[in-house]
């Protein structure tokens, strides 16, 4: 049974503290309405089964902390989409906006659109633990940058958007985790540190459930799977700044 | 970068910038005959090796040969000839942290400068020299540890203290109550007995001194763990630094502040909420305005898991938190921190003392902050380049005393707590700080020297003979947690009486009534605009 809280008219902390009252009281299916830029909405929320619907826009941090729940975004979304997440999935129908998945931990992300800058820096990887971040769309500079672990997953295909698919700085300083990037990347915007190769057999199976479970999640038709248009771009180096010391 | 690999070839030399935990630190099993007491000329062109720093002087007489301080060299400095049944050693590897000389059980070896080849010359400090030839034979950017060394001016020693003579007796501490406990926090605008309006979370100090963020990485995992009894036990808190907190210091909930920076070390929300507080970095003072940095060296696999980065990476934590570029993203992650923890805990954020401290301050206080930590440019770290160590930052008495002013000025001192930091060496540093405006302060390098630390700045290289700033196994049981925690346990008792007698002798029965009165500070060959800058009166008026 889903229940509704309208976000008219209420502060953020209001707003998140009726979710949290509600989810603590058992509730797995909130809906919220009127969302109009509040802040933080699920931060910091552990409850597993939790499933939020977010109908309106809403506002920075949205995620932020976040350890298990689902959350829908029917539109778009803000700055700082799922900052230091740890576990969880968020989906965004529509585009979202700079550092999208900053130090993310673990869980999955899926933006349906473009994105704006800083998207993945600092993400996070250990053992089984990676996280996931998957764009349909386009995104800026300093994409990945400073990544230890996880996934990044950049298609090019959605958001009606032409031009480069990823800007200026991608990669730099990256020193963990995989990005894969549908659409070319020219060797200068790369970081140093980093290589692009083309696919192989193994990225390609693991890749495959990903892209279908993206365009299921927001019913797309669009062919993603021309493979020979991906580069994976891993680091060369788990030192890129190793030899900058005298010590 | 041809130099290094041929220092690397030498097996006698370690070239620092390639050690890694294989590294025993044990003698060679051959040892050149051609080398006498292990001063030969690597080459003419090896600059940085062909003048050691120290002279690791032995009185061979006196030595017994039990090999403990060639044991116990992490530095591969000391080596054993079992030919001429003699101990050597490799000078220019010393470090002059003393281990061995503190070890040896009958007192035979003596560490001395050495300084020979360079003329005395007040505009070219050996320390230059040496930093100029060790640059040009590895092109790199000098690291180091600790705090910034430089005899620049302390403030902290041309202040003195008041005390009470007939007109204002003064209080002796140990027949009536003094009171040192301290919350940290936002105090509420006003009170009404009854109706106190909105409270906010404070913590409770027993004693003004909180541990400094120290990340386990950078210091031992015994280290951190005795930190946090010592802590535990009276009354205050250790700081996790960027590091995450360990699995095992989780049950230290209530004595711990959590710091979450750039590289967002592990962050999630467990963590955040095993915590008394939680603290954003932005700054620190032995590096103000660049990021952290732990070197690959010391990522082992239980700082590999606990940091969630790979084994042997370089934990790279880069100068903006890089969603944070205004007051008012501050503001943003100050409250999603407090979304995430539901306002049960104080947000402290801490920043170097730099030119603009106070109008920082003032922001960071506006922006939602609840606790500000200002780290002066005496602060330590586990690693840092040299030059910045040195060069950049400014005194913490300085900017503590601007930021109170300005906050009392504006009339939002109350709205959070000012713990200062920064080269913090004894109670009367504390007393004089607190009296400059400060709630508390933070201690670091005094916490590192009370459990063994000799002050050799190679926090950098993981290496550390007293087990404080390494994890590497055959090092770390040299500092067990329960020693280190009652050797903090004592620094703290023996400061406690110290800052109760102090208060006693100014005629104050509280640290409360201590705290911004600067009337009972005066300066010493201090100049107007200083004691201005102070806040504080000439000595004598």
């Amino acid at each position: 049974m889903e229940e509704v809280i309208s976000a008219k008219d209420l502060y953020y902390r209001e707003l998140n503290a009726r979710i949290r009252q509600k989810a603590r009281a058992g509730v797995e299916h909130i809906r919220l309405t009127d969302v109009q830029g509040h802040r933080y909405i699920a931060c910091g929320l552990q409850f597993k089964n939790l499933q939020l619907r977010v109908s309106g826009v809403p506002g920075e941090d949205l995620g932020a902390f976040m350890d298990g729940p689902t959350v829908v975004v029917e539109n778009n979304a803000q700055n700082g989409v799922g900052n230091t997440m740890n576990d969880g999935r968020i989906l965004v129908h529509g585009m979202a906006g700079d550092v999208v998945g900053y130090g993310m931990r673990g869980g999955r992300i899926y933006i349906r659109d473009g994105a704006g800058y800083r998207v993945g820096i600092h993400m996070k990887g250990f053992k089984e633990k990676q996280p996931m971040l998957v764009i349909g769309g386009r995104a800026g500079k300093f994409f990945g940058e400073y990544m230890a672990g996880g996934y990044l997953i950049l298609l090019g295909a959605t958001g009606g958007s032409t031009g480069p698919v990823v800007g200026d700085y991608c990669a730099t300083g990256m020193h963990g985790g995989t990005i894969f990037i549908r659409g070319k990347v020219e060797e200068y915007k790369l970081g140093k540190e980093v290589k692009a190769f083309p696919l192989t057999p193994e990225d390609e199976s693991f890749l495959r459930p990903i892209l279908v479970d993206f365009l299921e999640s927001f019913a797309l038709d669009v062919n993603i799977f021309d493979f020979d248009s991906y580069q994976k771009i891993v680091p060369v180096s788990t030192r890129p700044y190793g030899k900058l010391y005298a010590y | 970068m041809g130099n290094t690999t041929t220092l690397s070839d030498n097996p006698r030399v370690s070239n620092p910038a390639n050690t890694n935990g294989s590294k025993s630190g044990l003698p060679p099993a051959t040892s050149p005959k051609s080398d006498l007491m292990g001063l030969q000329s690597l080459r003419p062109d090896d600059h940085f090796h062909s003048y050691p720093e120290y002279f690791v002087e032995r009185r061979h007489e006196e030595c017994i040969r039990c090999l403990v301080c060639v044991r116990q060299c992490p530095y591969d400095c000391t080596y054993y000839d079992p030919d001429r049944d003699v101990v050597y050693n490799v000078h220019q590897n010393c470090v002059n942290c003393k281990r061995c000389v503190a070890m040896c059980p009958t007192h035979c070896i003596r560490i001395e400068r050495f300084d020979s080849g360079f003329r005395d010359n007040g505009h070219w400090g050996t320390h230059l020299v040496r930093g100029l030839r060790k640059q040009a034979d590895t092109g790199g950017v000098l690291l180091t540890g600790l705090g910034n060394d430089l005899p620049y001016p302390s403030y902290f020693d041309r202040i003195v203290l008041d005390a009470s003579q007939v007109t204002n007796p003064s209080i002796d501490p140990l027949r009536e109550p003094m009171e040192l406990r301290t919350y940290l926090g936002r105090k509420p605008e006003s009170y009404r007995p009854g109706s106190p309006g909105e409270v906010f979370p404070n913590i409770l100090c027993e004693i003004p001194v909180l541990f400094a963020p120290m990340s386990f990485g950078a210091i031992s995992y015994n280290f951190q763990h005795g930190l946090a009894l010592a802590a535990q036990e009276m009354g205050t808190y250790f700081n996790t630094g960027e590091g995450g907190l360990h699995p095992d210091f989780r049950k230290f909930r209530d004595s711990v502040i959590v710091q979450v920076a750039s590289g967002r070390f592990g962050v999630d929300p467990d963590y955040l909420l095993s915590s008394a507080a939680c603290e954003i970095k932005i700054g620190q003072g032995a590096k103000p305005g660049i990021g952290g940095h732990l070197p690959g060296e010391k990522v082992n696999a239980e700082i590999s898991r606990t940091r969630m980065i790979p084994v042997g990476t370089d934990a790279l934590s880069p100068a903006p938190q890089h969603d944070i570029y205004s007051i008012e993203d501050l503001r943003l992650l100050i409250y999603a921190i407090k979304e995430a923890t539901e306002y049960t805990r104080p947000v402290s954020v801490k920043i170097a003392a730099v030119h603009n401290t106070a109008a920082i301050v003032s922001g960071i206080v506006r922006a939602g902050a609840d606790i500000v930590v200002i780290d002066g440019f005496r602060g330590g770290t586990g690693a840092a380049p040299m030059i910045i160590r040195d060069h950049v930052g400014i005194p913490v008495e300085v900017a503590l005393a601007q930021a109170d002013q300005r906050l009392r000025e504006e009339g939002i001192r109350h709205q959070a707590s000012i713990i200062a930091a920064g080269g913090i060496r004894n109670s009367a540093d504390v007393v004089k700080a607190i009296a400059l405006g400060a709630d508390a302060v933070y201690i670091a390098t005094s916490a590192m020297i009370a459990v063994g630390c000799t002050l050799c700045q190679q926090c950098h290289r993981g290496l550390c003979a007293w087990g404080i700033t390494t994890n590497r196994p055959d090092l770390l049981p040299r500092l067990p947690a329960d020693q280190a925690a009652g050797r903090l346990t004592g620094l703290l008792r023996g400061w406690q009486h110290e800052i109760q007698e102090m208060l006693g002798l100014m005629g104050l029965n509280s640290i409360e009534s201590l705290r911004g009165n600067r009337l009972k500070l005066r300066g010493v060959g201090l100049t107007q605009l200083e004691l201005q800058t102070l806040g504080i009166r000439q000595a004598g008026l």
